[in-house]
């Protein structure tokens, strides 16, 4: 390495001391000019015989032919430049250092040995304040069987978000790899997403094993970061437990057409709400299946849009709750049966003739309907008035819309309304008299709405700053809960492609 | 009707939507890489262009519609170097079409048959959106295009081996008019030597370097970031002790700061149009280096 670059500045010398070079251009005359040019020629030949005996060496220590076209092109260039160098002496010495850079870049950027195979790295930081006037830990959504996901606010005070640690890298020529870490504020480590996907199916065909982010719904899919406020959708909430990481495998298919279509199916353990126990069922076969399509083109140059839906399957065994019972006595709950949920979603995508750089606008939204029948079981660890089971059956839905408008460079502001609708809930103890509704204070009909607002800064496309404002009527016989959220998301490392 | 019809219809419907399976299917990240397999591929070929003179290749969002046409895309012809590294990589994974994956036949990054210039010696993005393979915008130097239809015009004729010879007598026939016309603009862009020039972003250095010009600045603080107003009350300063002649941009870029620019220094902004389609003269390779050339010396008199 330290040969061929002592080569290339070599010849950047022999450039740069020519004295003749050095001479104003104005001052010179055409006999000179002759003379000069006949000088550079030499140098050009002597430069490009060097070059290519670079291109030799280069060849032969790295046996790369993407490398050795490069530098082939660096001396035709190199020679290029010597020629014009002739009309404009003057900025001669700082062209040939500007070679010799190029020429030991282009030679030495790609790291070599173990290192050169390591995966794409990146890193997301994230941080929070917090402002509510309730506690977070005391948050709940009425109308709705919690989730046991992460549900409850951005918390008081100043708080760490998660970090998430991503590598990714193609296996072989035909798998891809992408592990992503979630770094918890508790010092706990989580693996958010961990799959392989495949790079050669053909006829439109992607497979992916692993850990992934459900294909249900749209938000769903993509990471906390990307997001366009702090927190997750009340719907996302209450149908998937925040957001719903799946262990599974899927396979989508995309159809040879100018406008987009896919279909895809997924089949998983079932590890989490809305299956359940946690972590999935001691099984053989699925705990879970969910297929989805989506559609999507533009409207000329400046529109393009996305819509989806998608059906989740689950049959959630013992999956378990709190709730407090009409004696005041906190008690276990659990549901099993079958589970559905169907999800609509769409996607608006606007900005000046496609040039989202200065002004565009997002415009989102989601409809979650989910239908579940089976076995309620009350107070499972018989703390209170003693186990009992009954029927179940509930037909809820919910949804949310938001839209974010840059209004000039490195600004965006935004608005999300949230709504759940309970639907009808039937509880078997309840209408057998065996048990009172008061038993089942969290199933108890509510309406639960949000509305929120957002403001961002985005340094670069790397960095982002916001602060968000929301009015939170998820409680029961409570006054809205004020949240305020400052927060910074950071990202660091190789460059991620954001999904549409 | 029933839902089987209902689904049968659909069908119907999309292949109906399906593109013409007749000739080479071409998907061109850029507008120029478009005009140029249009003119190595002639009837053989059905290009496709991601993107248009109005929008920054950086910021482009993986659109269904790009999903789509990828996933019928027979070759890819893109910048390469990280230009693309937001969007193109999703639209490879998410087309499920081995044909056209990175690093096979069906992949064609035209950066790299060219030497790239500004390949940063230290790699921190501290220093702005940098691209470590070099400076993406190789097509503004004319020589560069040379290179890279030669090696288009063999790809093509290795994809569709069938259309060999006629790419071979499309690529000789354009490269003839192509170097006759570089020794024309060579020729005409002669006054322009050593003149000095202010940009957006740094997306002429091939250009510059081609003709001679000599960049004494750039509107953007560091490459990808927005001008600010300390950034540019500094190039004022600097365009009082050493005046450009020009201050250039794109059509895609926000002309405020061109013109903020120019309004205190006096010095001309002129829009060049950067890529095929960035103005009415530059409808193809050709008339985007005539207007380019003919703007310049219009401007800088």
């Amino acid at each position: 390495m330290f040969e061929k670059r002592s080569i290339v500045r070599s010849v950047a010398l022999a450039l740069a001391c020519s004295p003749a070079l050095f001479h104003p251009a104005h001052a010179v005359t055409d006999e000179d000019l002759r003379e000069l040019r006949e000088q550079v020629k030499q140098l050009k030949q002597n430069y490009e015989s060097r070059i290519e005996a670079l291109e030799k060496r280069l060849q032969q220590a790295e046996q790369s032919t993407g490398k050795a076209e490069a530098a082939a092109g660096k001396a035709e260039t190199a020679a290029a430049k010597a020629e014009s160098f002739s009309a404009k002496a003057e900025g001669l010495s700082t062209k040939a250092e500007s070679v010799v850079q190029n020429a030991a870049a282009q030679a030495g950027s790609r790291p070599a040995g173990e290192s050169a195979m390591n995966p794409g790295v990146s890193l997301i930081m994230n941080g929070t304040y917090g402002n509510l006037t309730r506690p977070a830990s005391t948050y709940r959504i009425n109308g709705f069987a919690p989730t046991g996901g992460e549900v409850a606010p951005i918390g008081r005070g100043l708080s760490l978000g998660e970090s998430e640690l991503v590598f990714s890298a193609n296996i072989d020529p035909r798998f891809r790899g992408t592990v992503i870490a979630a770094l918890g504020a508790d010092d706990r480590i989580g693996v958010e997403e961990a799959f392989i996907q495949t790079l050669d199916l053909d006829g439109g065909l992607t497979a992916k094993a692993g850990r992934f982010l459900a294909g249900v719904g749209y938000l769903n899919e993509i990471h906390p970061h990307a997001w366009d406020f702090a927190d997750a959708p009340l719907a996302s909430k209450v149908f998937l437990g925040n957001q719903l990481g799946e262990d599974g495998v899927q396979v989508k298919w995309v159809a040879p057409s100018n406008i987009y279509f896919d279909l895809g199916a997924e089949f998983g353990r079932g590890r989490k709400f809305p299956a359940g126990p946690d972590n999935g069922r001691d099984k053989n076969g699925f705990g879970s299946g969910n297929f989805f399509t989506h559609l999507g083109g533009d409207i000329g140059a400046s529109t393009a849009w996305q819509v989806g839906a998608s059906y989740l399957m689950t049959q959630p065994q013992g999956r378990t709750w709190q709730d407090t019972d009409a004696a005041g006595t906190n008690v276990t709950d659990s549901f099993s049966g079958k589970s559905r949920l169907l999800a609509l979603s769409g996607v608006l995508k606007w900005a000046p003739n496609g040039n989202s750089t200065v002004n565009n606008f997002k415009l989102q939204g989601e409809y979650f309907r989910r239908r579940e029948n089976g076995a309620l079981t009350y107070d499972t660890a018989a703390a209170s008035l003693g186990t009992q089971t009954g029927d179940y059956r509930s037909a809820q839905s919910g949804w949310y819309t938001q839209g974010v408008y840059q209004f000039a460079r490195q600004w965006r502001a935004g608005y999300r309304y949230d709504r759940l609708s309970p639907g009808t809930t039937s509880i078997g103890l309840v209408n057998s008299g065996a048990l009172t509704a008061a038993n089942f204070p969290i199933l108890a009909s509510y309406k639960p709405t949000r509305d929120t607002v957002m403001l961002d800064w985005s340094g670069s496309e790397f960095s982002r700053v916001r602060v968000q404002l929301a009015r939170d009527r998820s409680r029961a016989g409570l006054p809205a809960d004020n949240q305020m959220v400052l927060q910074y998301i950071m990202s660091l490392g190789a460059h991620g492609a954001h999904k549409f | 009707m029933s839902l089987k019809n209902n689904i049968f219809l659909a069908f119907m419907g999309l292949l109906a939507a399906l593109p013409a399976q007749a000739a080479l299917n071409v998907f061109a990240c850029e507008p120029e890489w478009a005009a140029l397999a249009q003119e190595l591929g002639g009837d053989r070929v059905s290009v496709y262009a991601a993107t248009t003179a109005l929008q920054d290749a950086h910021h482009i969002e993986a659109r269904p519609s790009l999903i789509a046409r990828m996933r019928s895309a027979d070759l890819v012809v893109c910048s390469g170097s990280d230009l693309e590294a937001g969007w193109l990589p999703l639209l490879l994974t998410q087309s499920g079409n081995s044909k056209v994956k990175a690093g096979g036949d069906g992949y064609f990054e035209a950066s790299q048959f060219v030497a790239r210039l500004e390949i940063p010696a230290v790699i921190d993005r501290a220093q702005g959106d940098v691209h470590p393979g070099g400076n993406p915008h190789v097509h503004t130097d004319a020589r560069n295009i040379t290179r890279i239809a030669e090696a288009l015009a063999a790809r093509l004729a290795k994809v569709d081996a069938g259309n060999a010879p006629a790419y071979a007598a499309r690529s000789r026939d354009f490269l003839e008019r192509w170097r006759s016309a570089i020794g024309r603009w060579e020729q005409q862009a002669q006054p322009l030597k050593g003149a000095r020039v202010v940009v957006y972003h740094k997306e002429y250095s091939y250009l510059n370097s081609w003709l001679g010009l000599v960049e004494k600045g750039t509107l953007e603080p560091k490459p990808g970031l927005p001008p600010t107003p300390g950034h540019l009350s500094e190039l004022v300063g600097l365009m009082q002790k050493e005046p450009a002649r020009w201050i250039v941009y794109s059509p895609y870029n926000d002309p405020r700061a061109a013109s903020f620019l120019s309004e205190r220094s006096k010095v001309p902004a002129v829009m060049l149009p950067f890529t095929v389609g960035g103005s009415d003269r530059a409808k193809d390779l050709f008339g985007l280096f005539d207007d380019t050339i003919a703007r310049l010396l219009a401007a800088g008199k």
